[in-house]
């Protein structure tokens, strides 16, 4: 009887994980593979999968020589060089005149996480299509204060600048888990550094920044990992025009796949993206010993 | 010249409307450490960090070397403070945490490092100044954090319960450590504790607070010998002093006599206004009751627990006829005592203590004259 009820016990069990993991082996797993195998031929969307035929790395060897691969990785580079500092900088700037403790901070604390929440819906890169449009909000208020509108969608570097906008617009999130760590700091540490006659600047340098370098590398690695996979901005907005200036690898994917049916090489497009992703973040773990600072020493390192 | 290094004058702090401290006059004189005593949330941490300019004063003024820095800021004070939780930064080394003050300063690195060395040399950390605080004792990382005050060279230290998060034995150790200190740098300190123990040990003078207001400033026995109120005389002593519910019979010159379930005591007493018939409470310190044969002594009991430490025993005997809990006397490690036993208490008059209803003391016995 007991072996009975620990078999029915276990299918019980079986049953309560099994939405997350069909869903992982179907959402997650199965694509994972099936796109590996499929940059490995030359899969077109439109045909059968049985037609492909086996071509090896080549989808990964003409890369380099792919004119729209070059621009593309450029301005992804570019994309994510630029924006992960300014959004990391940005979203810290806001979340220590948050934690200011004045009335009603509260409310503002509300007010700028706002912007997060919609930040990366589709329908605020819609919005910021129409504030940029060459009759935008942007262009009417220029032309009131008596300035010429700018082609703001229409030139390279503006529209690079519109979307780039986009991004540092969404701080909230990172904003919020700064707050947490700005929290987290005791207070008396600045008592202490006041009391010493440290000015409020030198206290966030030699006091609150390097306390803070955990969920600095933790904003670090979100935002790397986000801003390689931004798609809405270019999309929506800028459609990666022009000129490929706002051309960043997952709309490149996208395109290849859902506009020119590569599926093969759109594939093989991901895995680069993927392993250029994987390599950023191992690259910013390795570099933790030599800026990151854990106040506890941590219990799976063993202590002394 | 004026020898005073803080003086506090009706000093009051609300926090949205709530009085923490409500009038606040005292005076630590140079060289002198001065203890604040008083059960938690009296109001003691708040009183030290409005002279640390951490808090600003609702009202009144403060004036450090003869200086008024009301509204001065905390580094313009010439104070320096010992954090209850240290406050060391967790990043920085013991030595980079000693010197932080030298290094905001603009001191050369060379000379802030001698300075450094000197003071973790005194504080016997000499070997550790390259270590983390994490990496350091509790009673290290306290020592660390008296450097760091040392290091600045202060008109007045200040001490917010440093002791309160070591264990027992440490505690006992590291009062002594400060107490040599102090006797070697003579260096003017407010020292904050809940501890009595710690006030009685270290103080030239202590300050009793209670809900925002000094209940009574003076040198330790002195506060022993003669608390001005109920609240001084159990707070001060340990075990704490012993209070009978008593009614005043009547009063002589020198003698005030009071009655109890157990028939009157007489008292030797001068100064005491007398009203016959009115509540009252006898005061008496374990130590100033002995053992007596029958027949002899003013108050009789049975023994309820007896706790004998060593070199001391303290009996706890029930009073016949009273309301009160057992009253705690101090023996003789050896006395040959037990439970259930029937005990004959002597009162040493000179050192019994009475309070009228409102709690204020009563007269003093005659030779418990004030001593400066
Ligand atoms: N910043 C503050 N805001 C509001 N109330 C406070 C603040 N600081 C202290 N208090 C209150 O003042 C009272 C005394 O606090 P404190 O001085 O820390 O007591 P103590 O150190 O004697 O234990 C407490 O009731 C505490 O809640
Ligand atoms: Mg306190």
């Amino acid at each position: 009887m007991s072996g009975a009820s620990i078999y029915a016990s276990r299918r019980a069990g079986s049953l309560y994980i099994a939405p997350f993991a069909i869903g992982f082996l179907l959402f997650t797993a199965f694509p994972f593979i099936a796109s590996f195998i499929l940059s490995l031929t030359d899969a077109r969307l439109q045909d059968q999968l049985g037609d492909a035929h086996f071509i090896g790395w080549h989808n990964y060897a003409g890369m380099w020589a792919d004119a729209t691969f070059r621009k593309s990785l450029g301005v992804t580079f570019f994309y994510v060089f630029v924006t992960v500092p300014l959004k990391l900088a940005f979203a810290l700037l806001i979340a220590v005149v948050l934690n200011f403790k004045l009335r009603g901070i509260g409310l503002f604390r509300t007010a700028f996480y706002l912007p997060s929440i919609l930040g990366g819906s589709v329908a605020i890169a819609v919005v910021w299509r129409f504030v940029f449009a060459s009759d935008g909000l942007v262009n009417q208020f220029l032309h009131g204060a008596g300035f010429g509108g700018i082609n703001w969608l229409g030139e390279p570097s503006t529209a690079m600048f519109s979307i780039i906008l986009l991004r540092l617009w969404q701080f909230g999130s990172a904003m919020v888990v700064f707050l947490a760590g700005l929290k987290a700091i005791p207070e008396d540490l600045y008592e202490a550094a006041d009391l010493d006659g440290a000015s409020r600047l030198r206290q966030f340098w030699m006091i609150t920044l390097p306390l803070l370098t955990p969920v600095l590398f933790f904003n670090f690695i979100m935002q790397i990992v986000q801003a390689f996979q931004e798609f809405n901005g270019p999309y929506i907005i800028t459609g990666g025009g022009p000129m490929k200036s706002t051309y960043l690898l997952p709309l490149m994917i996208y395109e290849e796949a859902f506009k020119y049916f590569n599926l093969g090489y759109s594939s093989a497009l991901s895995w680069v993206l993927f392993v250029i992703i994987a390599l950023f973040t191992a690259l910013a773990f390795w570099s933790q010993r030599f800026w990151v600072f854990y106040a506890q020493e941590r219990s799976d390192k063993g202590g002394h | 010249m004026n020898t005073s290094r803080v003086i506090l004058d009706q000093v009051t702090k609300s926090f949205s409307g709530h009085d923490v401290i409500k009038g606040v006059s005292l005076e630590v004189k140079k060289g002198e450490l001065v203890v604040f005593v008083g059960p938690s949330g009296c109001g003691k941490s708040t009183l030290l960090r409005l002279i640390a300019g951490l808090e600003t004063p609702t009202s009144g003024r403060i004036e450090i070397a003869g200086e008024n820095v009301t509204y001065a800021h905390p580094s313009k004070r010439g104070v320096a403070m010992v954090f209850q939780s240290y406050a060391l930064y967790p990043h920085m080394t013991v030595e980079d945490n000693i010197g932080f003050a030298l290094r905001i300063k603009g001191m050369p690195r060379a000379e802030i490092k001698l300075k450094v060395r000197a003071v973790a040399e005194t504080l016997q950390l000499g070997h550790l100044l390259h270590r983390l605080p994490k990496a350091l004792s509790g009673g290290q990382r306290q020592r660390v954090a008296i450097g760091r005050a040392m290091v600045r060279e202060p008109d007045v230290f200040l001490f917010d319960e440093p002791l309160s998060n070591l264990d027992a034995s440490l505690r006992g150790q590291m009062r002594v450590e400060i107490a040599g200190l102090h006797a070697r740098l003579g260096a003017t300190s407010v020292y904050v504790t809940h501890d009595q123990v710690e006030a009685m040990t270290l103080a030239d003078k202590i300050v009793v607070l209670n809900g925002g207001r000094i209940e009574q400033a003076g040198p330790p026995m002195e506060l022993y010998r003669r608390p001005a109120n109920l609240f001084v005389a159990t707070f001060i002593g340990s075990p704490g002093m012993n209070i009978l519910p008593v009614t005043l019979a009547g009063a002589d010159r020198d003698q005030v006599t009071v009655n109890t379930t157990q028939g009157p005591i007489t008292l030797p007493r001068v100064n005491a206004r007398v009203v016959a018939g009115a509540e009252a409470s006898l005061g008496l310190r374990p130590e100033s009751l002995s053992l007596t044969t029958a027949g002899q002594g003013q108050l009789s009991g049975y023994v309820n627990l007896i706790e004998r430490l060593g070199g001391e025993t303290f009996a706890y005997v029930a009073l016949k006829g009273f309301e009160a809990p057992p009253i705690i006397v101090r023996l003789d490690g050896e006395v040959d005592l037990r439970v259930h036993d029937e005990v004959h208490l002597a009162i040493d008059g000179q050192r019994a203590h009475l309070f009228g209803a409102d709690g204020l003391a009563l007269g003093h016995a005659p030779d418990t004259k004030e001593r400066d």
